[in-house]
């Protein structure tokens, strides 16, 4: 081996731990004039949960949605368990089959039962046997406490039920990263628990989780990590405890002021 | 009495409607198919797909039919010599299915659009998410709905192809249009009976289509 191998290819530094799964270099964005993400750099290792947290506008949605292309970037790099995202085509669906997504409003298939909208994934992506599939998604509706709605279409649930289902959908692809985009937000108070319990169990069985969200009881209980955006930059990170008892940046501590004060 | 009732055994009415409804239902399974087609492309990421698409619609949906009918007994069959059948009647019959499809299939294709419009961005973003590529992802998750939102725009185009079918008329098609023009000719003392008979057998015929795509549209709805 020679010295100029040390920095390693990335096939052969593919699928070790110390590589982060989740790497973002320099990534920016532009809605028109408007720079939504700017010179963003994010490392995310396995394992690790992380929190992005920011007031609405900060562009922490857009950079949630950039890690599976649902957001194109202008320029910059994002690469996935080693991998650089592909632009179009089978290569981009292959790679997003292995990130789960989450959205704020469920998008469960409105056509099909819940089973259905667990084992599509498994069935017409992975190609697994319809009854494996059908045993799988049993498995993970029960796991979020929703296996007795399995009959029914997403339009009879209620919101909370409807997001647990979504998560299932995303574990059915067995995902290497999770993204959260706001889970809750969409969410009578009364439901927003049952969704993070689930939300939490996963973080404790060791999923590595990229979660957009509001909530600080969650951030305190499961993250590794607070992301704090502001105005399409990240401001500041920090440890959960740390960051909210003590914020560095003036953005921060304004933000914390305003959503603490009640 | 009588010689409305003499209409009838001069004359086979029944049998012109036949081909009227002939004519509607093989248009519509290739109007249908075609249609789709079309709007596949023009919701599709391929920007040549989605101008062949666009450019298409706008030609056929704003020619006249009779013109296009006229073009494929005209120019296709006497000028090109393009023949769908040995046989003489049954070319023609053809000929106007194809002159139909082709014109109708750019109102279903619009109108399967405004079914995908129903469709709320978060479907495809879901399909997408869990590693469906375009085709896949139209096919079981974007079509099906978009088909369910559109039957009431997509019963309208069935509507006015089942009246459109007498266009076919102009392209040597023996349809109830020829007939009633023959009649009015011959029987020139019953012009208003027969003109009130033909609007009647196309209301009876129209009316069922509307009535079913109203309850199918309902029926069908996606709950959100």
């Amino acid at each position: 081996m020679t010295r100029d191998t040390q920095s390693g290819t990335p096939s052969s530094a593919s699928n070790s731990p110390a590589q982060p799964l989740v790497s973002l270099k320099n990534v920016n964005k532009h809605f028109g004039e408007l720079h939504v993400l700017k010179d963003i750099n994010l490392e995310v290792a396995r394992g690790e949960v992380v929190v992005v947290i920011g007031p609405s506008g900060s562009g922490k949605s857009t950079l949630c949605r950039a890690i599976n292309r649902l957001e194109t970037i202008d320029n910059g790099e994002i690469r996935i368990d080693g991998k650089v995202l592909p632009a179009e085509g089978k290569a981009l669906a292959k790679l997003r089959a292995d990130v789960g997504m989450v959205f704020q409003s469920f998008n469960l298939f409105a056509h099909k039962s819940i089973l259905e909208n667990v084992t599509l994934g498994p069935v017409k992506v992975k190609g697994m046997k319809v009854n494996a599939a059908k045993d799988l998604a049993m498995s993970l509706l029960k796991r979020v406490g929703v296996d007795n709605q399995a009959q029914k279409l997403p339009a009879q649930l209620s919101g909370g039920q409807q997001q647990r289902v979504a998560i299932a959908r995303a574990l059915a692809m067995q995902p290497k990263v999770m993204l959260f985009d706001e889970p809750t937000s969409a969410l009578d108070p009364e439901m927003i628990n049952e969704v993070l319990d689930a939300m939490v169990s996963l973080a404790k069985e060791g999923m590595t989780m990229i979660v957009v969200t509001h909530e600080m009881g969650f951030a305190r209980k499961a993250a590794d990590r607070v992301i704090f955006m502001a105005d399409g930059q990240i401001v500041e990170q920090a440890k959960p405890e740390e960051f909210f008892t003590n914020p560095q940046s003036d953005r921060a501590k304004d933000f914390l002021g305003k959503i603490l004060a009640h | 009495m009588d010689g409305f009732l003499s209409l009838f055994e001069q004359y086979d009415v029944a049998g012109a409607f036949w081909i009227n409804i002939q004519l509607t239902f093989w248009a519509a399974i290739w109007s249908l198919l075609l249609g789709t087609l079309l709007a596949l492309f023009r919701i599709s990421p391929i920007a040549s797909l989605q101008w062949f698409g666009a450019t298409y619609v706008n030609i056929f949906r704003n020619t006249p039919l009779t013109i296009i009918i006229a073009f494929g007994v005209l120019a296709l069959f006497g000028q090109l010599f393009v023949s769908l059948s040995e046989d003489f009647n049954l070319n023609f019959f053809r000929l106007a299915i194809l002159g139909l499809s082709l014109y109708h299939a750019a109102f279903v294709c619009e109108a399967i659009r405004s079914g995908v419009n129903t469709v709320p961005l978060g479907q495809a973003e879901a399909a997408r998410a869990i590693g469906l590529s375009f085709l896949p992802a139209a096919r079981l998750i974007i079509l099906p709905q978009a088909f369910r939102g559109a039957i009431a725009p997509l019963g309208n185009v069935l509507i006015a192809l089942t009246k459109n079918s007498t266009v076919a008329a102009a392209g040597s098609v023996a349809e109830s249009a020829g007939l009633m023009k023959t009649m009015i000719e011959f029987r020139s003392d019953m012009v208003i009976p027969i003109f009130f008979t033909f609007a009647l057998g196309f209301v009876i015929i129209v009316i069922p289509i509307g009535l079913l795509t109203t309850w199918a549209s309902k029926k069908l709805a996606v709950a959100r």
